[in-house]
C-alpha cells in the first residue's frame, strides 16, 4: 500500500518517475467551430513513458492527441486555447516549425495508412522528404527502422513490393517503421490495434514495450485491458475533460473519482 | 438463451404477398436479363457490319490491304488512263494520330493541374466554381467548337502564325479544349479516390502540402491519370465534325502543323453523303469506319489494362 501511495502522490503532483518531462499540456480549450470538445485539459508526458489515454468514444481523447502534433491544423474551424509546451516551448507560439514538430512528435493512426507505393519507399518517404537522398544512407534507415518495428525478417527479401500487400499488422508495423524512420521523440498512437487480429494485436503490444526504452509513447486505446497490459500511466477522459490520470495499476485498483471508477467496472462505455 | 419453439406471430407473412413478391422478383430479373441482351446485340451487330462492310474493300474488290494502309494518294476519280482510282489512306491514319496525340500532350497537364487545384489546392471554392465549368464544357455541342474555331481560330493562324489559317494545328487546339473536361473530370474523381489517411500520414511525417501533393497524391493517382488521358485521347480520335470545320479537309500529305490535312473521321464524314452503297469508294470509308472501330477498341483494352494494374497496387 505504501507503494501505491507513494505512486500516486508522484501522480498528483506531477514528479516524473524520471523527473523529467517532454509535453506540457496546460489548460487545452478546443473547439470544432462553436462546440467545445476539449475543457482545460492539464496533463505532462513524462520521458521515455508509455501513457494510455483512455475513454468513452466522443470524449475528447483521439482529439487531445491530435493537439500534440498539431494534425488538427488539417481540420477547418479547429480552435485550440491554452499551451502545448515541447520542452518549454509552446507548439502553438508564433514562429514555430511545423515541419520539426511533426517530424518529432510521431503519429500512427487508428487504420493501418501504408502509401500505395513499395516497401522501401514507405519507409523512405519521411527521410526524403527531410532532404536524404544519399541511397547508402537511405538503405541504412530502412533497414534501421524495419528492424525496430520488427518487421525486417519478414519483408527484407521484397522491400520494393507494393506495401498494400503486406496483412493488416504488418502493414501497422510498417507504418510505425515509417515514423521511426524520421528519428521521433515522441510517438502517438491512435488505437493502433484497434484495426487488428489479436495476433497482430499482441505483436503490436510487444513492439510498444521494446519501443519505451527509445521513445515516449502516447497511446490512445479503446480497450482496459491493452492500456493495464502496456502502460505506465493512463489518463482518463470523460466529456473533453481529463476526470484522473494517475499510474495504470493505481488508476485501475485505487480510482480517485466516482466516473473513472463507473467507466473501468464496465457500468457505462 | 434458447430460441422460442414457434416463430412470433409479426414473421408469419401473408402468402399471397410472398407469391406476388416472387413474381415482382422473377420480373425484375426478366428485364434486367433483357436490356444486357439488348445492348450485347447492338454491340456485336454493329462489329459484324463494319468489319463486313469495311474488309470487302479487300476481298470483294481487292485493294491491296497494304496500300491502301500506306498509300499517301487519295483519288477516287483518277481516270483509266492514268491507272483508275487510287485509295492510300496514311494521310488520314497520320492526321488522326498527330492531333490526337498533340490534343493529348497540351490537354493532359492543363486538365491535370486543374483536376489538383479542384481538389487538393482550393477543395471549397476551387471545385464549387470549376466543376460547373467543366461539365459545361462537357455539354457544349462539338458543332460549336467547330464553329468557334473556324470563325475565331482560323483566321487567328492565318494573320498571326501563318499559312492558310485551316491546317493540323487549328484541328489540334479545338481538340484539346474539347477532351479538357474529360481529362479534368476523370482527374478529380482518381484524385478523391486518394484517402485522406493517407494524406494525414504524410502530414504527419512532416510533410508539406506541396511534398504531398508532388510526392504521394499524384504517384498514388499515376494510374488514373493515365486511364485519363486515354479516354480524352479516344474522344479526340473519335471527333469528326468539330475537327473537320477547321482541319482543311486536304487529301495531301501534311508537311507542317500549319498546312490543311485530314483525319479519317473527317474524311468519311466528307464523302459519305457523295458514295454509292456497295462501290468501292463507299467500300473504302467502310475499311476507314473499321480502323476507327479497331482502335477504339484499343483504347477500351487499354482502360481496362490499366485500371487492372491500378487495382493490383490499391
Amino acid at each position: 500500500m505504501a507503494e501505491l501511495k507513494e505512486a500516486r502522490d508522484a501522480a498528483r503532483y506531477h514528479i516524473a518517475p524520471e523527473g523529467k518531462t517532454v509535453l506540457n499540456v496546460r489548460r487545452l480549450n478546443l473547439f470544432y467551430g462553436k462546440k467545445q470538445a476539449l475543457f482545460g485539459v492539464d496533463l505532462d508526458v513524462y520521458k521515455g513513458e508509455v501513457l494510455a489515454l483512455i475513454g468513452p468514444s466522443g470524449c475528447g481523447k483521439s482529439t487531445f492527441l491530435r493537439t500534440l502534433n498539431r494534425l488538427n491544423d488539417l481540420i477547418d474551424g479547429v480552435r485550440i486555447e491554452g499551451e502545448v509546451l515541447w520542452h518549454g516551448e509552446n507548439i502553438y507560439g508564433e514562429g514555430q516549425d511545423l515541419i520539426e514538430i511533426r517530424k518529432r512528435i510521431g503519429m500512427v493512426f487508428q487504420r493501418p495508412n501504408p502509401f500505395p507505393l513499395s516497401i522501401y519507399d514507405n519507409i523512405a518517404y519521411g527521410p526524403r522528404i527531410h532532404g536524404i537522398k544519399d541511397r547508402k544512407r537511405l538503405d541504412e534507415i530502412v533497414e534501421r527502422s524495419l528492424t525496430q518495428a520488427a518487421l525486417w525478417d519478414e519483408v527484407k527479401d521484397r522491400l520494393h513490393a507494393s506495401a498494400l500487400g503486406l496483412s493488416g499488422g504488418q502493414q501497422q508495423r510498417l507504418v510505425i517503421a515509417r515514423v521511426l524512420a524520421v528519428e521521433p521523440e515522441i510517438v502517438l498512437m491512435d488505437e493502433p490495434t484497434s484495426a487488428l487480429d489479436p495476433i497482430s494485436t499482441s505483436r503490436i503490444e510487444e513492439l510498444i514495450g521494446m519501443l519505451k526504452k527509445r521513445y515516449t509513447i502516447v497511446i490512445v486505446t479503446h480497450n482496459m485491458q491493452q492500456a493495464a497490459r502496456i502502460s505506465d500511466r493512463t489518463a482518463f477522459f470523460l466529456n473533453g475533460y481529463l476526470i484522473e490520470v494517475a499510474p495504470t495499476p493505481v488508476l485501475f485498483q485505487t480510482p480517485q473519482k466516482k466516473e473513472t471508477e463507473d467507466y473501468i467496472t464496465g457500468r457505462f462505455g | 438463451m434458447s430460441l422460442p419453439a414457434t416463430r412470433s406471430p409479426e414473421l408469419k407473412t401473408n402468402p399471397s404477398h410472398m407469391k406476388f413478391e416472387k413474381l415482382r422478383g422473377t420480373f425484375g430479373y426478366s428485364l434486367t436479363i433483357l436490356s444486357v441482351f439488348i445492348i450485347l446485340l447492338a454491340v456485336i451487330s454493329i462489329y459484324i457490319f463494319v468489319f463486313s462492310k469495311g474488309l470487302s474493300t479487300f476481298f470483294v474488290d481487292k485493294l491491296h490491304l497494304w496500300d491502301f494502309l500506306s498509300g499517301t494518294e487519295w483519288n477516287p476519280t483518277r481516270s483509266e488512263e492514268a491507272g483508275g482510282p487510287v485509295f492510300g489512306v496514311f494521310a488520314f491514319i497520320y492526321g488522326s494520330f498527330v492531333v490526337t496525340f498533340l490534343a493529348a500532350a497540351i490537354a493532359a497537364p492543363i486538365g491535370i493541374g486543374s483536376a489538383i487545384f479542384m481538389t487538393e489546392i482550393a477543395p471549397k471554392w476551387g471545385r464549387k466554381l470549376l466543376q460547373p465549368v467543366v461539365e459545361l464544357l462537357v455539354g457544349i455541342p462539338s458543332v460549336v467548337y467547330g464553329f468557334t474555331g473556324l470563325t475565331l481560330l482560323v483566321p487567328f493562324i492565318r494573320e498571326h502564325i501563318g499559312g492558310l489559317g485551316f491546317s493540323l494545328l487549328a484541328g489540334v487546339i479545338v481538340l484539346s479544349i474539347m477532351i479538357l473536361p474529360t481529362i479534368t473530370s476523370i482527374s478529380v474523381d482518381t484524385l478523391l479516390t486518394v484517402s485522406p489517411e493517407i494524406k494525414a500520414g504524410s502530414y504527419a511525417l512532416g510533410a508539406t502540402r506541396w511534398q504531398t501533393i508532388w510526392r504521394l497524391i499524384m504517384r498514388a493517382s499515376a494510374p488514373g491519370f493515365v486511364t485519363a488521358v486515354i479516354f480524352g485521347m479516344a474522344r479526340a480520335f473519335g471527333e469528326a465534325l468539330a475537327v473537320q470545320m477547321v482541319i482543311g479537309n486536304s487529301k495531301r500529305m501534311p508537311t507542317s502543323l500549319l498546312d490543311p490535312g485530314s483525319t479519317i473521321t473527317s474524311v468519311i464524314t466528307m464523302n459519305m453523303g457523295n458514295t454509292v452503297p456497295g462501290t468501292l469508294e463507299n467500300n473504302v470509308l467502310w475499311s476507314l469506319a473499321l480502323i476507327l472501330l479497331l482502335m477504339s477498341t484499343v483504347f477500351i483494352f487499354a482502360v481496362r489494362l490499366i485500371g487492372q494494374r491500378g487495382r493490383l497496387m490499391s
